[in-house]
This record gives C-alpha cells, sequence and structure tokens, in this order.
C-alpha cells in the first residue's frame, strides 16, 4: 500500500474524467544527496542507536590515536606489579607491572583492529562464495552448501580450538581461522538473500536483455542484499570480537606481549578475590571486559536501528 | 513407508553422514601437523629412534585411510587413543589414556550443563512466551532490554560480576568451583552454584529472545486471527491452536541453546577452574596435545550434531502434513 | 431462491447493524494514519452488502470493525458500531467473544492459511458452537455434515475427517463457508473469500455461498475488488475510495446508473473493445512445443501463430501452460520438442545461444511491476540501459531517448530521477512499458500485465498498449485469465488447458458458440456485470440435467 495513494486524494477530480497518469503520485520528491539523507535519518535516531554511534566513534579515535593518547608505551613495564589506582597509573599496573589504561588503549586497538580485519576477510570469502553458489544454483551451489552444512555441524569454538592447536596461536592464524569458520555464516546469509533477489523479474529481465554475469552481480543484486549485509556485518563483527577475546582469554589467542582485551582479563583475574579490600583493585580485570561488552552492545544499538529502518523501508516498496 | 518415518529415517542418515565427515575433518588435523612435532612433543633431546618409535605408534608409517579406518574402529570401541602428554625424550612413557583423562571430566561437565539448562529452559520459555503474549508491554521492554545486553557481553564478564558480587563482595557462594569424584550432590550443587548462574544468565537470554520471536511469528498466522474471530477464548486460541504448532519452533529454540550451552561451558569452566572437559580442552590446545584435542572436539561435534538432529525430528513428528499425508 | 433476488424481501425487516461515523487508524512509517475516515454503514436481517473498492481502500479493515475487530497495528477512534442493540466500539472483549462465532462470523480470504494446520476440519468447523454451548458436540458434527452437503462439497460425510492440507482450495474455502455458518449467525462478513481461485472453481463457491445465506437469510458483508462477483452476492452495493465512502445504492441501480465517475470509472474496462482485425502476415510461429520442470511435462504439442502488428491473446487457469509458453519463447526454458521461428528462421533455443538483435527484437513486460524494476535504479536507469545496451547511446542522446519514451507513454521528464518505490502502480507498469519500447522491439510478450493493477489503471494500460501497437506496429502476445482484457486488447486467441491449445482463431470466432467444452465451461465461469448472471447459469445447468 503506498502511502502517497491516500495523501494524495484525488487524481482524478469528480468534474474532469480525463485521466491522467502522470498525475497518480502527484508530489515529487526532492532528490537529496546521500549525506543529506543520512543527517536527516540521524536526527531522527532513537538514543540508543545515537548512543551506540558515539560509542562506536569514539572507540574508533582511541583505536587510531592510541600511540598519541596512551600516557606509556604499549610494553612498558613499572617497578610495582598489580600497583593500586594512583595520578600515575589511572587503573594502576598489571601482574608484571604495566600501566594497565596504557593497555586498555593499545587493547583497542589489536582487538578491534583484528576482528575488523577477520570480519572483513570473512565477507570477502563467504559473501563472494555465497552470491556465486546463489547466482550458479547448479553442483557448485549444492557442493558448497553442503560443505557449509558440515562445517556448522562443528561448533565453532571448539572448532577455532581444534584448529588453533595445529596451527599455533598466532595472530595470521587466528585471523585466518576465524574468518574462515566465520564465512559459512556470512555465506549462509548472502546466499538466502541473493537467492531471494535472484528469482526477481527484473534479474530475469537483465538476463532476457542479454546482460553478463558481471552486470547482474554487480548492478542488480549487489545494491539490493546490501541492507541485509550490512546489519550483519555489524552482529559478525560482534560475533568474531567475542570470539577472539574468548581465545584470548582461554589464553589461545593474541600472545602477551601484544596488549589485548581479553588476555588482560585472564592476567588480572585473581585481583577479584580482593574486592573487600580494595574494590579499585578488583574491578582492574572487570575494566577490558566491559570495554568489550560496552562495544558489542553498541554496535548491537546500531545494528537494531539500522535494520529497523531499512526494513521499514522495504514495506513502503 | 509412512513420509515421517521416511523424513526422519532419512535426517539421521543424514546426521551420521555429517558425524562422519566430521569425524574426518578431526581426523585430518593430526595430517596438518608441522613435520617436526615429533620433536615439539618429545622435547629437543629426543634421539631419532625414540621419535621414528613415537611416529610409528601414531601409525604415520601407515596410509591416511588404513589409520582412519583404525582409528573410528578404537573410537567406537571406547579407545580415543594416547595422550601427548608424559612423554619424554628418553622415550620413558608416562602418557594416560585419552578415555581415562576424559570420563571423569565429561562427567562433570555434563553435571554442569545439565544444572543450567534445568534452570534456564523453563526460565527463558516462561519468559519468552509471556513476552511474546504482552508484546509491547513495558514488562516486554524490560526484558529485551537486559537480554539484548547480556547476549552483547563475554560470558567471561557475566562470570565476574558474578563473583565479585556473589563472592567477593558478599561470600555466599565460592568464587572456585573445586569437585572432586567424591563431592557429595548438594556439595556440589553449592560449589558450581556461580558457573551455573553465568551459564543460565547467557543462555536464558539468547533463548528467551528466540521462543519470543518464535511465539509472535505465530500468533500473526491467519488461523489464529480466524480463532479468535470464532469467539475461541484466549486460553484455548493458546492451547489449541498456538501450542500444537509451537512445538517444532520450540524444539528448535531449546536444541539451538543446548548446544550453545555445550560450547559455553568452555569459557566458563576456565574462569571457576571447574575441572570439566572445557577446561580440559583448552590446556590441551596450549600444551598442542593432539589426541586430547581431537577426542574433545569430537565429543563437543557430536553432542551439537545429536542435538540438533532431535529438534528436527521433533519438527518432523510434530508437523501434520507429514503425520497425516493426503 | 431466485426471486428473493431480484425484489428485496419483505421478511428482510430490523436493522441488524448500524455502524455511524466509523473511523479506524493504521500504524505504518512510524505514525499512524487514517485508514477509514468516517464511513455509515447499515444492514437489515437478511440483507447482502457488497462493500468494493479497489486495493488500500480500506474495505478489509471496515469489514472486521463491523465485528468490533481491529488488526494488530490498527484501532478504532471514532463512531458507533451497533451491532442488534449492543455498541461493539465500547464492548469489552469478552462480550464480544462471546458474539464472535456465535451471532456474527467471517470467512477470510486465504482459506489454506486460516485453518490450522493441526487440526481435523469437523472439529474446526463446530469449535464455536460447542464453545458457545450452542450445541453439544455430537448435534455438532452431524449439522457440520449437513451443512457440507448443502454447500455441495464431495463426501460430506468423511470431508471432516481430513486435514486442512488434505483437500482443495475451493473445497476448504467451502468448509469455511460451513465453520462460519455452523452457528446460524445473524451477520457473516465475507472478505475477498474467492479472490485466491481460479474462475471455474470460484463459480462453484459463488453459488454455495449464496445459496447457504439465503437459505437462512443471513445479513452479509462480502467484501470484494471485483464489481461482477459483487453484482452476483449482494442486494446493495457501496463503494469505498481511500476510507471514504463514493455511493451507496441497490445492486441494479448501481449497475445500470453509477452516479459517480469513479465509479463509472471502475466499470470501464468492461466497455473497452478493440474491434478485431486478421492479418496472415506472420511474425513468431511457435510450432509443436513439448516442454517439461525437470520431469513434470506442462506443454504438450503447443502451437501458436502470432501476426505482425497484431495482438493473440493466451487465456487458461492456473496450471494451464501460458506462462510456459512465454518462458519457451524467449528461451529461458528449452523445449523438449519443436520450435520457434521468428520471421522464418528458428530462434536457437537457449538464451545464451541468442544473438543480440533476436533478444533486442523481442521483449518481455511482466505481471508484477514492483518486482519486474530493480529497486535501487532510478527510473532514467531502468529506461536507459536499454538504448546503451542495445542502441550505444549515452549521454545526451540517452538522455533524450528517455524523455521522448516517457512522453509516449504519458508520463514526463520529472520522473527521471525518481526510484520504483516512489510511483503508483500503474506508473510501474507505464516504465515496464517503456523499458521495453526502448529496445525497439518487434514482439512483446505481455504476462498477465494488468492483472495486478486495479480496475481504472488497468484501462489506461490497456489504452495505452493499443494506441503504442498502432503507432509503433508491434506484435502482442498477451498472456490473461481475464476474459474482459481479452476483449478489450485481442485480435486473435489460443484458449489453453492443462499444457495443451484447445482453440485457436479470431476473437470473434473463439468468443461466440459453438464451444468446445473447455472453453464453454471457462466463458461460462467468467462472471457478467448482470445480477441474474449466476441464477440464470444455474437455471441453465439445471436444465441440461
Amino acid at each position: 500500500m503506498t502511502q502517497a495513494n491516500q495523501d494524495k486524494d484525488d487524481f482524478i477530480s469528480p468534474e474532469a474524467e480525463s485521466y491522467s497518469a502522470a498525475a497518480e503520485v502527484g508530489f515529487v520528491r526532492k532528490r537529496r544527496t546521500r549525506f543529506e539523507r543520512g543527517w536527516i535519518e540521524l536526527k531522527k535516531a532513537p538514543l540508543s542507536a545515537l548512543f551506540g554511534l558515539t560509542v562506536i566513534c569514539i572507540y574508533m579515535f582511541i583505536a587510531l590515536f592510541a600511540p598519541i593518547i596512551a600516557p606509556y608505551g604499549e610494553a612498558d613495564v613499572f617497578p610495582t606489579p598489580y600497583g593500586p589506582w594512583s595520578p600515575e597509573h589511572w587503573f594502576g599496573t598489571d601482574q608484571i607491572g604495566r600501566d594497565v589504561w596504557t593497555r586498555l588503549i593499545y587493547g583497542a586497538r589489536n582487538t578491534m583492529g583484528i576482528a575488523l580485519v577477520t570480519t572483513l576477510l570473512s565477507f570477502i570469502i563467504g559473501g563472494g562464495l555465497g552470491l556465486v553458489a546463489a547466482i550458479n544454483r547448479s553442483w557448485l551451489d549444492q557442493f558448497l552448501s553442503r560443505a557449509v552444512d558440515v562445517l556448522m555441524a562443528i561448533p565453532s569454538l571448539i572448532f577455532a580450538l581444534m584448529l588453533l592447536s595445529i596451527f599455533g596461536s598466532t595472530v595470521s592464524s587466528l585471523i585466518v581461522i576465524i574468518a574462515v569458520l566465520d564465512s559459512t555464516r556470512v555465506f549462509r546469509l548472502t546466499r538466502s538473500v541473493a537467492v531471494n533477489v535472484v528469482v526477481m523479474d527484473y534479474v530475469e529481465a537483465a538476463r532476457l536483455r542479454g546482460e553478463g554475469i558481471g552486470w547482474i552481480m554487480r548492478r542488480e543484486i549487489l545494491p539490493n542484499i546490501m541492507p541485509p549485509l550490512v546489519a550483519e556485518f555489524g552482529l559478525r563483527f560482534c560475533f568474531v570480537f567475542l570470539t577472539i577475546a574468548a581465545l584470548s582469554f582461554l589464553g589461545v589467542g593474541i600472545q602477551p606481549p601484544t596488549a589485548d582485551w581479553g588476555s588482560m582479563v585472564r592476567e588480572n583475574a585473581s585481583l577479584i578475590q580482593f574486592a573487600q579490600y580494595d574494590l579499585t583493585a578488583a574491578l582492574t580485570p572487570l575494566l577490558p571486559a566491559a570495554a568489550i561488552a560496552l562495544l558489542t552492545v553498541a554496535v548491537n544499538f546500531v545494528v537494531d536501528w539500522f535494520l529497523h529502518k531499512t526494513s521499514g523501508l522495504r514495506d513502503e516498496h | 513407508m509412512h513420509p515421517v518415518l521416511a523424513t526422519v529415517l532419512q535426517r539421521l542418515g543424514l546426521g551420521l553422514l555429517t558425524l562422519f565427515v566430521v569425524s574426518i575433518i578431526i581426523f585430518s588435523s593430526i595430517e596438518l601437523l608441522p613435520g617436526d612435532f615429533g620433536e615439539a612433543v618429545l622435547g629437543q633431546a629426543a634421539t631419532e629412534d625414540t621419535v621414528a618409535a613415537f611416529r610409528k605408534e601414531l601409525g604415520l608409517d601407515q596410509p591416511a585411510w588404513k589409520r582412519y579406518i583404525d582409528w573410528v574402529a578404537a573410537v567406537a570401541q571406547g579407545d580415543l587413543g594416547t595422550s601427548f602428554s608424559g612423554r619424554s625424550s628418553s622415550g620413558v612413557d608416562r602418557s594416560r589414556e585419552v578415555i581415562e583423562l576424559i570420563a571423569p571430566r565429561l562427567e562433570n561437565t555434563l553435571f554442569l550443563a545439565a544444572y543450567a539448562a534445568l534452570i534456564s529452559v523453563p526460565l527463558a520459555l516462561f519468559l519468552g512466551i509471556t513476552a511474546a503474549l504482552y508484546r509491547n508491554s513495558i514488562y516486554d521492554r524490560a526484558v529485551n532490554a537486559a537480554t539484548l545486553t547480556t547476549i552483547s557481553t563475554p560470558e567471561f564478564f557475566v562470570a565476574y560480576i558474578l563473583i565479585l558480587l556473589l563472592a567477593s563482595l558478599n561470600p555466599i557462594f565460592p568464587s572456585l568451583a573445586n569437585i572432586t569424584m567424591d563431592t557429595p550432590f548438594l556439595e556440589r550443587v553449592y560449589r558450581t552454584a556461580l558457573p551455573a548462574l553465568t551459564l543460565t544468565l547467557v543462555i536464558v537470554a539468547h533463548m528467551m529472545r528466540m521462543t519470543r520471536a518464535a511465539i509472535i511469528n505465530l500468533l500473526a498466522s491467519p488461523y489464529i486471527e480466524m480463532a479468535r474471530l470464532k469467539g475461541v477464548s484466549r486460553s484455548k486460541v493458546i492451547l489449541k491452536h498456538a501450542l500444537p504448532n509451537a512445538w517444532a519452533p520450540i524444539a528448535t529454540v531449546i536444541a539451538f541453546n543446548l548446544a550453545y550451552l555445550v560450547v559455553g561451558v568452555v569459557v566458563v569452566e576456565v574462569v571457576f577452574v571447574y575441572p570439566g572437559i572445557g577446561q580440559l580442552m583448552v590446556d590441551a590446545v596450549t600444551t598442542r596435545d593432539i589426541p586430547v584435542v581431537q577426542a574433545c572436539a569430537l565429543i563437543f561435534a557430536a553432542t551439537y550434531i545429536i542435538l540438533n538432529l532431535i529438534a528436527d525430528i521433533i519438527g518432523i513428528i510434530t508437523n501434520p502434513r507429514l503425520l497425516h499425508p493426503r | 431462491m431466485n426471486t428473493e433476488n431480484e425484489n428485496p424481501p419483505s421478511r428482510k425487516g430490523d436493522l441488524i447493524l448500524e455502524m455511524r461515523n466509523v473511523h479506524i487508524d493504521g500504524f505504518s512509517d512510524e505514525r499512524w494514519h487514517e485508514i477509514v475516515k468516517g464511513v455509515d454503514l447499515t444492514l437489515k436481517r437478511g440483507e447482502v452488502l457488497g462493500l468494493i473498492g479497489e486495493s488500500g481502500a480500506g474495505k478489509s479493515t471496515l469489514g472486521l470493525a463491523a465485528m468490533g475487530f481491529a488488526r494488530p497495528g490498527c484501532k478504532i477512534t471514532g463512531g458507533s458500531i451497533m451491532f442488534d442493540g449492543i455498541d461493539l466500539v465500547k464492548a469489552s472483549e469478552d462480550e464480544k467473544r462471546r458474539l464472535w462465532g456465535s451471532r456474527i462470523a467471517y470467512v477470510a480470504q486465504s482459506a489454506a492459511a486460516a485453518f490450522n494446520p493441526a487440526h481435523r476440519l469437523v472439529e474446526q468447523t463446530v469449535e464455536s458452537t460447542i464453545d458457545h454451548g450452542i450445541q453439544g458436540e455430537e448435534a455438532a458434527m452431524k449439522d457440520a455434515v449437513e451443512l457440507y452437503r448443502s454447500l455441495q462439497l464431495p463426501n460430506p460425510e468423511e470431508i471432516g475427517f481430513r486435514y486442512p492440507h488434505q483437500v482443495s482450495g475451493g473445497q476448504l474455502q467451502r468448509v469455511m463457508t460451513a465453520m462460519a455458518m455452523s452457528a446460524r449467525p445473524d451477520l457473516i462478513i465475507f472478505d475477498e473469500p474467492t479472490t485466491a481461485l481460479d474462475v471455474t472453481t470460484q463459480v462453484e463457491v459463488l453459488k454455495a455461498m449464496r445459496d447457504i445465506v439465503d437459505k437462512y437469510d443471513t445479513a452479509a458483508i462480502y467484501i470484494t475488488h471485483d464489481l461482477a462477483v459483487v453484482a452476483q452476492m449482494a442486494d446493495k452495493i457501496k463503494v469505498l475510495r481511500y476510507g471514504e465512502e463514493v455511493e451507496e445504492a441497490p445492486t441494479r441501480q448501481m449497475l445500470e446508473k453509477p452516479e459517480q465517475p469513479y465509479t463509472r470509472s471502475l466499470w470501464a474496462v468492461r466497455s473497452l473493445e478493440k474491434p478485431e482485425d486478421i492479418s496472415d502476415d506472420i511474425i513468431l510461429s511457435i510450432r509443436h512445443v513439448d516442454a517439461a520442470y525437470s520431469d513434470v511435462k506442462v506443454l504438450h504439442d503447443v502451437s501458436i501463430n502470432l501476426p505482425r502488428g497484431r495482438t493473440v491473446a493466451v487465456v487458461g487457469e492456473s496450471g494451464s501452460g501460458k506462462s510456459t509458453t512465454a518462458r519457451v519463447i524467449t528461451g529461458l526454458l528449452p523445449p523438449l520438442a519443436g520450435e520457434v521461428t521468428f520471421k522464418g528462421t528458428p530462434l536457437p533455443s537457449r538464451l545464451k545461444d541468442r544473438t543480440k538483435e533476436q533478444l533486442q527484437k523481442i521483449q518481455m513486460i511482466y505481471q508484477m511491476a514492483d518486482t519486474a524494476m530493480n529497486p535501487r535504479q532510478t527510473v532514467e536507469v531502468i529506461i536507459g540501459r536499454p538504448l546503451t545496451f542495445y542502441l550505444g547511446l549515452s549521454g545526451r542522446a540517452r538522455e533524450k531517448r528517455v524523455i521522448e519514451l516517457l512522453e509516449m507513454i504519458e508520463l514526463d521528464e520529472s520522473f527521471m530521477d525518481r526510484l520504483p518505490g516512489e510511483l503508483s502502480g500503474g506508473q510501474k507498469q507505464r516504465i515496464c512499458i517503456a523499458r521495453a519500447l526502448a529496445a525497439e522491439p518487434e514482439i512483446i510478450i505481455c504476462d498477465e500485465v494488468t492483472s495486478a493493477l486495479d480496475q481504472i489503471v488497468q484501462e489506461g494500460i490497456l489504452k495505452l498498449l493499443l494506441r503504442l501497437q498502432k503507432e509503433l506496429n508491434i506484435s502482442y502476445l498477451f498472456i490473461t485469465h481475464d476474459i474482459a482484457t481479452v476483449r478489450a486488447i485481442s485480435d486473435e486467441i489460443v484458449v489453453m488447458f492443462q499444457g495443451k491449445v484447445i482453440e485457436q482463431g479470431p476473437k470473434t470466432e473463439v468468443l461466440e458458440p459453438p464451444y468446445p467444452e473447455y472453453t464453454e465451461l471457462l466463458l461460462s465461469s467468467v462472471p457478467e456485470m448482470d445480477p441474474d448472471w449466476l441464477s440464470n447459469l444455474t437455471e441453465l445447468e439445471q436444465a441440461a440435467k
């Protein structure tokens, strides 16, 4: 149901019986630039989305300018391990005397950076294959889909643990292993969304016109599956981010001396025992965990809003 | 053959096939090991003889397919191989059977998972169904916001907050879940309260959201509207018209979350130093004790596959279209 | 029965339903819109009101409001709805529940979705009478069988023990009528009950519904967008548009002299008729084509000739193979046997093997203009792409041609940068026509191009197609299930049934007797704008027996 039809009450005036096709939807919407439309949407965004966006921006800023913001070097060691919160060390020092605040800042960079690269890689692999499978729909689709079914039958954390035990816990193997495992989910989503688009008449129309596969993929399908993919990117990023944090927490992810939130929790976990004597010290291991939680909550809020917006758009059509 | 039986058998076959392929993947992991891992396991000082003997023990002198068959045959008889740890360069072998390592820990893990499931499944179903029935109420919004936050939070964060609040600041529960074979049942329940609570919180969040979505989807069906317009009472709409069609989605939700629980235990066991199979696997990964990793992975994967299979089958046997073919 | 329909009978007396100034809001795009804007409606016992309007007119919403029900996302914001002295706007849920299923019943559009898949039909049929304590279980079951019988369901004793997925759509719709009738309600709301059915099935269902409503003297609101259908069912007709009443009158008066121009425009498409023009200059020829989807054979020895500059209408019900024929012509579905020749030379059977020129000369327009255009491309790109692709136009030249094409389809250059979502249904279909024209084709295959459109827009599109044919001498292969459309546009007609061509010939020959059996069934099943049509049909059938 087009709202426009209802708002514009009479395209046939009672007097004149002549019918004008051009007047059916009488209003001409002013075409705005992408930026203008974005700004308008932003102004209408709910509080949770704005909060999410703000948090993400702050995190990105910290990650980009870590060396400038951080008071000390990433691996600088000070004489007092488990030092208390103080003006020199805002959040104290860790088990071998490194400044916790500094490592939190560098941790943003490392944890988010690695998660981002991994997610991108998994989208390149899973998204690409998913598109091909959706268009091809032959033995290739069958093969890929079955293979993904099998890979998804193994819980991904377990699979990751197994592969890490074989290839060792280097950053590159971490990225590749998680990206490949995660790409199965991306493949499924891309394929299922794209399959719905591939059967559309406009894709058939393009095929009947004689268009090549490249045009059909880039111009007919991709623009129409972008919204769910973008939303999925946010969710996959959270998932990857949490997986890497969990692996690091388990001690098989990002290895020291690289600062990383997951392993920081593990390294300082024992401080929690002292909550009754020094609450601030007990909070130290919770800071990186909270940093992780805050980011994922923020991304989820934004994705929720985005999904709401884009699905609303679809209703209009 | 009756279509239900045919479909169930087909699913079972598919499940077995998946398990077969998964076992091949897990088995081949040993193939992917770098060539010098013998030295890595036995230590730098290992002689060529001990390394060769070790390789022979693993059967690396035999073709892969034969080793696979031997391995599967052994696994089927409960023999999961011998751990890599406890070996030394001198050739003295103090290693233990993997099954010995795993059996007691598997029991512990199942205990913890069952503990969490017993609390979380009824709770999540209750919250999910009530939130769906009273959707957009304040109750619904509150439950939704709370669960969205929990979902976005790493398990270990939830765990440490619980430790901080319920063990450290207010020493109600122990922060470490130390149990042994002889710990009496009630003592076990008490000591594992925090890990079980952590898992419950995480699972309830996921499950409640999925249940809510499934029920809302169901309540939007035209036949529910029809039932209301026939003047059927509210409770009867739910019990007679919604519920018979809800088993399949609910079973899927439960299976998915129990499977999730199986994986979730890994992190929680590490946090609470709980002697379960997850902790064992993580340790084995750190020491690259491949036979143990393989065995654990196989157990996790099999549980996962079986749970999903059960959900599938429940979906099939409650589907009226299959139950009453044309 | 016949007489009851002709003169409003005397026993139809007291007012049963009175709706005054009803306002209903619906929630979409994050705000409330008024869907029904102050409509009055009155209904006497035993009277049938036809509620007619196009999509978005608010007729279903109003129909449900007559039960005091608003779908989730809708709310009744004003006015009064009095059912036999009870105000349904103010009534509590419990009060309304006592009425629903006992004194007011509802028949939904899609029977397949409105039956609970988990229960047997008879359990659902008798549920409300038992629940409301009107009948005991045994009596209710017996009565259900009687109702099935009077609705002419096959095996009335046995059919109730089946599950919804085990019976056909037409039968389900009749079972739902039995369900609504089980408590002998005072009022039934029929919400587009035959829209999803094929014409030949529709006739049976309409007959059954009308007979049973007559038999028990039930008041009814019959909601539809099809005038000919409502003419058979209703004593009086109310026309709705954008949530407001256009006019209301007794059926005959409404059909003979509608007062409002909008109502007249609803009639217009049925009066359109193209003078027949026969030609022997065959441009496209389908010869002895067999085709199958995987291993199900759907076309059997199909041969069709399309003359240059003429229209051949392919008529048939769903599953008759008419759309498959189009897929064979375009090369999407290579045939098992037979060939398609274009200007005397065979076309390669597969799309991939055809030359750009062969593709260019045969264009296609689809039923759903919504899905036929990429929602992320502007009108300029949609129309411009064939210009670039086939004719190599670009820049200013392309832009100029796009504007020319827009003018040909009675739109203008202000449409250039609109997205499909910003167009109305009729405009979308026009853009699709322009896209086909851009390729400068000799043949356009039109697959049900007007059936998803509102009546008034259909007329515009058909007129446009006729004008373009005259100007550009294009041939149309026009696939449709609607006889009125066939009259309006075709020179020749092909009747298809179960993958075979039953009859082919000039329009006047096919539409005049003698008919082959199926053509007769098909033609006689199409409701006409004559309130006596259904009655006459029934009489004829009985006489034949």
